[in-house]
């Protein structure tokens, strides 16, 4: 269901509960199709509760919350299938093997759907490794299956936890063409990160998160800032 | 809030005339019961149990079913309202406690009958069963976790057990009675021909023990109303500190 | 909703050939209890034969609660079932698709098990199509309680000691009548079976029905 839209993210004072604990105190953020997000903050500061907000797993129950033109204070579920979400945990069955889960997860009919090997070529897997059950893959492979789910499935929104995290300097770069691909073909892509440096090459903004909501907000990547040492 | 030996607001008042009323049912049944009315031809004394095993069934059974519409109040998009489930969790322990007693009761009270302090009677044995079943549900409400999550889960948790009610109690009527042996006094039914003072007697306990299921309800459900309340200030503090956090970076 | 199911189903099966656990775990498992009971009760043939369908179904239901327990427990490894959530997935048919995959498992179980129950209790089974039948839908029965309180449960920390209490009580109308329908076949009176079996299909249609309807808003909390 496709819905024409300037803004592809727009939270305007949200808030959200995990029973008693605020995970986010009033968000206010606006994001623009097409854009590259860095979110940035340390931990605990509601960075994965936002991306899982984003992805309309987590509810909203005071402020408005508006994703790829879905309203997801009344529609949480819709947006789901239009957003990938690349979070800490992998959402792979660890008994079957990479080829499997990516079968599965993309409703395909059976394993030798091309979107499969194409999706395993462009992240660089290979070989054994697709046959071999996840539970045996190391983290960084695990990171690459998952990516491949993320780009052989094509949403128009990628909300990323840390996408960097536990890969080797060539997995990074997949990652980086990977983001930057995707938002080259239109699609918005907000990652959460610690790797400054390195993830700011990529964007082309920059948010800071603490205490559940947005306290700085830089376009163009502009060096440093004290708020990045607490 | 409170100040003591005064009813400020009218819930206090309506608790206070609850259990006044039940207290003097309660009395005014077990002196009936125990010396007005007079004793079986068969039982003896022991007939005395039918003004307290039978309201005790009755009242379990009643919460129950008020625990089942509770829980379907507030499942109910139109009518979600925390208080609903405060509401069913009063009613379920309420109702566990009366059911225990029933059990007890109804043990006590077939034992001559029987010989046996147990033998699978259909409405003993489902009692015995949804006094499990009720004890799950409680420890179900147990579970730490955050308010509406723990509503939600206790509420479909209810509607599972009490669908289910009516179901065991016809397996274990056909049950049992494909074991039917004749006896002189048939144990399933507790049937003493009941007249007069016994009637009245018998009826005023039924009164008597509804209206203390109400104020313990009613006691048990203004304590979780205060537990909420605290729960709602905490969130709000909660929610003031984690704003703070974030302004003092 | 239906091809869900089937994508579901065959998931659930595939991880089950990989991992063969109910077939190298909860068979043994129930096995155990068959010959355990068979210890308790005794070598005298006159006390085992007609305990043998109810130990038989005591034995399924254990079994079952292992079964449950090991469904659930693939959706939670990993966040899954967050997955299954973002995917899209309609929550009825992946309650009919484990549904599905883990009685087809436990009928398999229950034909092995039929077979050492007879054996070591020592009676002759008849009437095959009573318990077949019965059997079936006992086990949907049983399959969809448990799947129902498995999600219910699956975001508590208390599951593994919840599920059992929350579950066995409102199995034991599947006990009795399960437990009576195959009494009547072993002895041959089929007829009488047909209103336990009435029974076993009402439990099974009700939660089934609770489970469809259910299952997406207990998804949500997991």
């Amino acid at each position: 269901m496709g819905r024409a839209m300037a803004e592809a993210i727009k939270l305007r004072d949200a808030v959200a509960f995990s029973g008693s604990f605020p995970l986010l105190s009033g968000v206010n953020l606006a994001v623009e199709v097409g854009e590259i997000v860095l979110l940035n903050g340390a931990n605990g500061a509601g960075k994965t509760s936002l991306l899982r907000a984003l992805a309309g797993l987590v509810s909203i129950t005071q402020g408005s919350i508006s994703v790829l033109g879905y309203d997801l204070t009344q529609e949480r579920r819709s947006v789901r299938r239009e957003v990938g979400l690349l979070g800490h945990q992998s959402f792979l069955y660890e008994d079957l093997d990479a080829t499997e889960n990516l079968a599965f997860w993309l409703k395909a009919e059976d394993t030798r759907d091309d979107r499969i090997a194409e999706a395993f070529s462009r992240v660089g897997l290979t070989g054994r490794l697709l046959v071999t059950p996840v539970s045996k893959l190391s983290t960084g492979q695990r990171r690459r299956v998952t990516l491949a789910l993320l780009y052989a499935r094509n949403q128009r929104l990628w909300l990323l936890d840390e996408p960097h995290a536990g890969l080797d300097t060539s997995g990074r770069e997949t990652v980086d063409s990977l983001i930057l691909n995707a938002s080259h073909s239109g699609t918005t892509v907000v990652f959460a990160s610690h790797e400054l440096d390195h993830a700011r090459t990529v964007a082309t903004r920059s948010v800071l998160m603490s205490g559940g909501a947005i306290t700085a907000d830089v376009k163009d990547q502009i060096e440093g800032g004290a708020a990045n040492d607490s | 809030m409170h100040r003591f030996g005064q009813a400020h607001s009218r819930a206090d008042q309506i608790q206070r005339s609850l259990g006044l009323s039940a207290l003097v049912g309660m009395v005014a049944t077990i002196w009936l019961g125990l010396f007005i009315t007079p004793p079986d031809q068969f039982m003896g004394d022991l007939v005395r149990l039918i003004y307290i095993h039978p309201p005790l069934a009755w009242v379990a059974f009643i919460a129950y079913g008020m625990n089942f519409l509770a829980s379907l109040a507030y499942l109910w998009p139109r009518t979600r309202d925390l208080r609903w489930d405060q509401l069913a969790g009063a009613s379920a322990e309420v109702g566990v406690l009366f059911t225990g007693l029933t059990l007890v009761t109804g043990s006590i009270w077939g034992r001559p009958a029987w010989g046996t302090w147990w033998t699978w009677d259909p409405l003993l044995t489902t009692t015995a069963l949804l006094f499990v079943l009720y004890l799950g549900y409680l420890a179900l409400r147990r579970v730490p976790d955050d308010q509406e999550l723990r509503a939600r889960r206790s509420a479909i948790a209810a509607l599972i057990a009490f669908i289910d009610v009516p179901i065991v109690y016809f397996a274990v009527l056909w049950w049992k009675s494909l074991h039917q042996a004749p006896t002189v006094l048939n144990p399933t039914t507790h049937k003493t021909y009941i007249h007069g003072s016994m009637a009245w007697t018998l009826l005023l306990g039924f009164v008597a023990f509804t209206l203390t299921y109400a104020w313990m309800v009613m006691i048990r459900y203004r304590l979780g109303a205060i537990e909420t309340r605290a729960l709602k200030t905490q969130i709000s503090s909660a929610l003031r500190d984690r704003q703070l956090e974030g302004s003092h970076e | 909703m239906i091809r869900d199911a089937l994508h579901i189903a065959r998931k659930d099966l595939r991880i089950e050939w990989r991992t063969r656990v109910t077939a190298y775990q909860v068979i043994p498992f129930a096995v155990v209890i068959i010959v355990l009971f068979g210890f308790a009760l005794g070598p005298d043939p006159q006390r085992l034969e007609p305990a043998a369908p109810g130990v038989f179904w005591l034995a399924v239901l254990l079994a079952s609660v292992l079964g449950v327990q090991r469904s659930v427990a693939i959706e939670l490894r990993e966040g899954a079932i967050d997955g299954l959530r973002l995917a899209g997935f309609d929550p009825a048919g992946i309650f009919l698709g484990k549904l599905c995959a883990l009685s087809g498992q436990l009928v398999i179980l229950e034909v092995l098990l039929g077979v050492v129950t007879a054996i070591v209790f020592q009676v002759s089974l008849a009437s095959f199509w009573l318990l077949i039948v019965a059997t079936l839908v006992a086990t949907l029965g049983i399959v969809a309680v448990g799947l129902l309180y498995g999600v219910l449960l699956a975001s508590s920390r208390v599951r593994e000691t919840l599920l059992p209490l929350l579950f066995f009580p409102v199995i034991a109308p599947v006990l009795i009548a399960g437990t009576k329908t195959w009494q009547a076949a072993i002895a041959k009176h089929a007829s009488t079976g047909l209103g336990w079996l009435e029974l076993l299909v009402a439990f099974g249609v009700v939660y089934c029905c609770i489970g469809i309807v259910s299952f997406g808003p207990l998804m949500e909390d997991a």
